[in-house]
C-alpha cells in the first residue's frame, strides 16, 4: 500500500515506524516542516537540547542505555556542524544512531546559501554511511534503511540530510515492511575456527577472557551467554572500559577492568597469559600499551563483526568474524558437545598466580579526614548506590577512569562513558538521554568540573523536562588527567591545566532552578550524597576533593602492561621519549 | 590443511590468506571494487585512503552496469601485506561497496592502461617519435604538421617507457587512464 504525504509527514510517519519514541534536536529554518509535523502529533516525543552537541550525546545515551537506536534532528549548517563531535563519538564506540540534519532547498545547495554546509560531506568520514534525499519518494526508503544500517552490523551513526523543498514536496510513503536492504553483515562465525578455539580452550593452561563493548552492543543474549561460558569454564575475565557489566563485577572470575588504567591484576593476567580469547573488543592503544611487548607468550583468539578490527593492530591467531551472541552460542555448543574440556589443574595453578597479584590491592590509597579523596567519593557513591536501578555516565578523566575502578557493574547497558574519541562534555547530555530512556531510574553523571562546564548548558534541558539526573561532579579545580600527564612528562609545568574563574556550582544549579549540594569535608560526604539520592528532582553535587590526586594504577605509555605504575612511588622519568609522543 | 594449522595471522583457510602476512616487505597490488553506482561513493573509497594513510598509485573509475547501478573501481595501492589485508578489510565495509578483489593476490591479472601522448616537433625528432610509436604498437590519433598525439595501451609500465622515449623528442603532453584489471581465468 503506498500512502501520498509530505516529507516531512514522512519523516515522523517513519520515526513512529521504527518504533521511535523520543527524539532529541534542536529546530531552524531548514527543519520547520519537519517541526511543524512534530507539533502537529503526540507519538514522538521531542527533546529540546540547548546545543546540537547535546542531541547527539543524549540520542547515544539514550541508545546505549536501551540498546535501540537514538534519534536526534537538528537544522543544516552550524546544526549539522555542532552535531559532528557526536557523530564521531558515536563512530569511535560503536553506538547506533540516526541524526537528520535540514538542508537547504535543492536548487540553492552549492551557492553558499545562508546555513548552507556541505553536511554529507563533513559527516562522511564520522558516520558509518550518510544520505542526502534529493527526492521525496525516496526520503522514507532512505530512512528505514538508515536505521537498518546504524543497527546491524557493527551499529554506528548515520545521518540524513533532507533539503528543504523535499520536506514540504509530496510523495509516496514506504512501508517498512516492505523494505528490503542489501546491506546484510555476517552473523555466524566460521565454523571450523570455533572449532579451533574451542581446542585451545580445551588445552590452555592461563587463559583469560577480554571482553569489549561489541558483548554489551551485540544485545543482553550476548552477556547471558558470556557468564555462561565464562561460568562453565572457570576461565578469568577482565574487560575494557567499553565492555563493563558483560560480566558482573560480583562474579567470581572477575579482574576488574584492563587498560592504562586497569587493574593489576587484569594487565599481568593479560600479559602472562597462554590464550587470549578476545570478544567483541578491538586491542585499541589504551588496551595494548606497547604493541611488541604486548601479551608475548599468548596465542590470540579474536571474535568481531567487523572484519576489519582482526589484525588491524594485533596479530591473532583465531579471527572469527560474526556476532557475539551467534558465536558465543556455537561455541559454547561445540565445547560442551566435546565433553567440557579444560586444563583443571593448569587453570588452579593460573587462579593462583592470579590471587598474588590481587594481594597488591592495587586501587588501594591513602585516604584523609581533611580532604575528600576523588577514590573515596566514588567508593562512598558506589556504597550507597548499589543495588538501586542505577544507570552511570561519565564524561572523559581522572573521574571517568576512578567511576571505572571503584563502581561495579552488575549488567550491561548501565554504563555509557565516551571511550574511543573521550569526549569531554559528553556524560552530561548523556545522562539526559537515559533518564528519558529510564525515567524512574537513578541516572548518575560522574563528571569533573571542567568535562562538566563543556555542556552545561544542558542545565535548561533538565529543568524544563524536570529529569532527575545527578550532576555528581568531582571538582579539584584542574584538568586532572592533563595535569597528572605534565607531571610525569612534562617536568610539573602545569600549562593551562586548572579551572580558573570556575562558578559557584550551588549558585548555578539554582539559577536553573535546580536543587545544588556542596560538600567539601569527608565527614559530610554520606549525608550529602543521600541527601542527592533522595531528592526527587535534578541535583547539581559540588564535590570538592583532593587536587593534587593521580590516577592510579598505570600503564605508562610506551610500556608494557607488566609496568605497572602502582601509586604513589616516585613517578619521575618512567616515561621515555618514546613514551611522551603518544597520546 | 588441518583445522589447527592455521598459519600466524591468518583469518580463514583459503590459501588467499597463505603467504606471509608478517612481512616488512611493500608490495604493489591492484584491487577491484565493485560499488553502487550513487553519488560521493568516489568521496567514500579515497577519503578511506587518505584518512587511514594508504597510498594511491592509481585509481580508474566508470560504470559497468547502467541497470545494476554498478561502478568498478580499480586501484592500484602499494603497502605492506598487513596494510593490504587492512584496506581490502576497510573497502569491504563501506555500506555501498558489493565486492573488493584483490587481483594481484588471487595470481596474475590482465592489467591495461591507456595513455595519450602529444608531441611536437620538426624534421628527425618527428620521424623518430613515429618510428618509435609504431615499435609500441601506438596509433596516431591527430596530427598537425608540428605535432602528433599517440594512443597507446598497455601495461603501466609500457606505457612509462614510452614516455621516456618521448621525453627527449618533445613531449607536450600526457594523459593517462589509470590501470583496468581484470582477472585471468573464467571466474571473477
Amino acid at each position: 500500500m503506498t500512502r501520498e504525504m509530505t516529507g516531512a509527514k514522512m519523516v515522523v510517519q517513519a520515526l513512529k515506524d521504527q518504533g521511535v519514541e523520543v527524539i532529541f534536536g534542536y529546530p531552524g529554518g531548514a527543519v520547520l516542516p519537519i517541526y511543524d509535523e512534530i507539533f502537529l502529533q503526540n507519538d514522538i516525543r521531542h527533546i529540546l537540547v540547548r546545543h546540537e552537541q547535546a542531541a547527539v550525546h543524549a540520542a547515544e545515551g539514550y541508545a546505549r542505555s536501551t540498546g535501540k537506536p537514538g534519534v536526534a534532528l537538528v537544522t543544516s549548517g552550524p546544526g549539522a556542524t555542532n552535531a559532528v563531535t557526536g557523530l564521531t563519538d558515536a563512530l569511535m564506540d560503536s553506538i547506533p544512531i540516526i541524526v537528520l540534519t535540514g538542508q537547504v532547498p535543492t536548487f540553492m545547495i552549492g551557492t553558499d546559501a545562508f546555513q548552507e554546509a556541505d553536511t554529507i560531506g563533513i559527516t562522511r568520514p564520522c558516520t558509518k554511511h550518510n544520505w542526502l534525499v534529493k527526492e521525496t519518494d525516496k526520503l522514507s526508503q532512505t530512512i528505514h534503511e538508515a536505521f537498518h544500517v546504524a543497527t546491524s552490523g557493527r551499529p554506528g551513526p548515520v545521518v540524513i540530510d533532507i533539503p528543504k523543498d523535499v520536506q514540504f514536496a509530496t510523495g509516496r510513503y514506504a512501508d517498512r515492511a516492505h523494505h528490503v536492504s542489501r546491506y546484510q553483515p555476517r552473523k555466524k562465525g566460521d565454523p571450523d575456527a570455533i572449532m579451533v578455539l574451542v581446542k585451545m580452550m580445551e588445552t590452555a593452561k592461563k587463559p583469560i577472557f577480554y571482553t569489549g563493548g561489541g558483548v554489551i552492543n551485540s544485545g543482553p543474549a550476548a552477556s547471558e551467554l558470556l557468564r555462561e561460558l565464562v561460568d562453565a569454564t572457570g576461565f578469568p575475565i577482565t574487560s575494557t572500559l567499553m565492555g563493563l557489566g558483560a560480566y558482573p563485577a560480583s562474579g567470581k572470575h572477575w579482574l576488574g577492568m584492563l587498560g592504562m588504567h586497569g587493574l593489576y591484576e587484569a594487565n599481568m593476567s593479560m600479559h602472562d597469559c597462554d590464550l587470549m580469547i578476545n570478544i567483541g573488543a578491538r586491542f585499541d592503544d589504551r588496551i595494548t600499551g606497547r604493541i611488541d611487548a604486548f601479551s608475548p607468550r599468548s596465542r590470540k583468539a579474536h571474535i568481531d563483526i567487523d572484519p576489519s578490527s582482526i589484525n588491524k593492530v594485533i596479530r591473532v591467531d583465531v579471527g572469527i568474524v560474526g556476532d557475539v551472541a551467534h558465536v558465543l552460542q556455537d561455541l559454547l555448543d561445540v565445547w560442551k558437545s566435546r565433553g567440557r574440556v579444560t586444563d583443571r589443574k593448569g587453570l588452579s595453578g593460573w587462579w593462583d598466580e592470579i590471587a598474588e597479584w590481587k594481594k597488591i590491592d592495587c586501587l588501594k590509597f591513602k585516604n584523609s579526614g581533611k580532604t575528600i579523596k576523588p577514590q573515596h567519593a566514588v567508593q562512598r557513591l558506589e556504597a550507597l548506590t548499589k543495588g538501586r536501578d542505577r544507570y552511570i555516565t561519565t564524561e572523559v578523566g581522572q573521574h571517568q577512569m576512578w567511576a571505572a575502578q571503584y563502581l561495579n557493574f552488575e549488567d550491561p547497558n548501565r554504563w555509557m562513558t565516551s571511550g574511543g574519541l573521550g569526549t569531554m562534555g559528553y556524560g552530561f547530555p548523556a545522562s539526559v538521554g537515559v533518564q528519558l530512556a529510564h525515567p524512574d531510574a537513578l541516572v548518575i553523571n560522574v563528571a569533573g568540573e571542567a568535562s562538566w562546564l563543556m555542556n552545561m548548558q544542558e542545565l535548561g534541558t533538565v529543568a524544563q523536562y524536570r529529569l532527575p539526573v545527578k550532576q555528581f561532579i568531582l571538582n579539584n579545580e584542574r584538568l586532572g588527567m592533563v595535569r597528572q600527564w605534565q607531571e610525569l612528562l612534562h617536568g610539573e609545568r602545569y600549562s593551562q591545566s586548572w579551572s580558573e574563574a570556575l562558578p559557584d556550582f550551588v549558585k548555578l544549579a539554582e539559577a536553573f532552578g535546580i536543587k545544588g549540594i556542596i560538600c567539601k569535608d569527608p565527614a559530610d560526604l554520606d549525608d550529602a550524597i543521600m541527601e542527592m539520592i533522595n531528592h526527587p528532582g535534578p541535583v547539581v553535587f559540588d564535590c570538592l576533593v583532593e587536587k593534587h590526586e593521580n590516577c592510579f594504577p598505570m600503564i605508562p605509555s610506551g610500556k608494557p602492561h607488566n609496568e605497572m605504575l602502582l601509586g604513589e612511588a616516585d613517578t619521575q622519568g618512567v616515561i621515555g621519549s618514546q613514551g611522551a609522543v603518544l597520546v | 590443511m588441518s583445522a589447527l594449522n592455521i598459519k600466524k595471522g591468518s583469518t580463514s583457510h583459503s590459501a588467499y590468506n597463505l603467504r606471509d602476512t608478517h612481512s616488512d616487505k611493500i608490495e604493489r597490488h591492484t584491487l577491484a571494487v565493485v560499488v553502487e553506482n550513487e553519488p560521493g561513493v568516489l568521496a567514500r573509497v579515497i577519503g578511506l585512503f587518505s584518512g587511514r594513510g594508504y597510498n594511491i598509485e592509481s585509481l580508474t573509475v566508470a560504470e559497468i552496469d547502467h541497470e545494476g547501478h554498478r561502478s568498478r573501481i580499480t586501484i592500484v595501492t602499494s603497502g605492506t601485506p598487513h596494510v593490504i589485508d587492512q584496506i581490502e578489510a576497510q573497502l569491504g565495509r563501506i555500506v555501498p561497496v558489493h565486492e573488493v578483489h584483490d587481483l594481484t593476490a588471487a595470481g596474475s591479472a590482465v592489467e591495461r592502461e591507456l595513455a595519450l601522448f602529444k608531441v611536437g616537433g620538426k624534421g628527425d625528432a618527428r620521424v623518430e617519435a613515429l618510428r618509435l610509436a609504431d615499435i609500441f604498437r601506438a596509433n596516431v590519433v591527430d596530427s598537425t604538421l608540428e605535432s602528433f598525439v599517440f594512443e597507446i595501451t598497455g601495461t603501466s609500465d609500457k606505457i612509462d617507457a614510452f614516455a621516456e622515449l618521448m621525453r627527449p623528442l618533445g613531449l607536450i603532453d600526457v594523459a593517462r587512464t589509470g590501470v583496468a584489471a581484470l582477472s585471468r581465468g573464467a571466474y571473477k
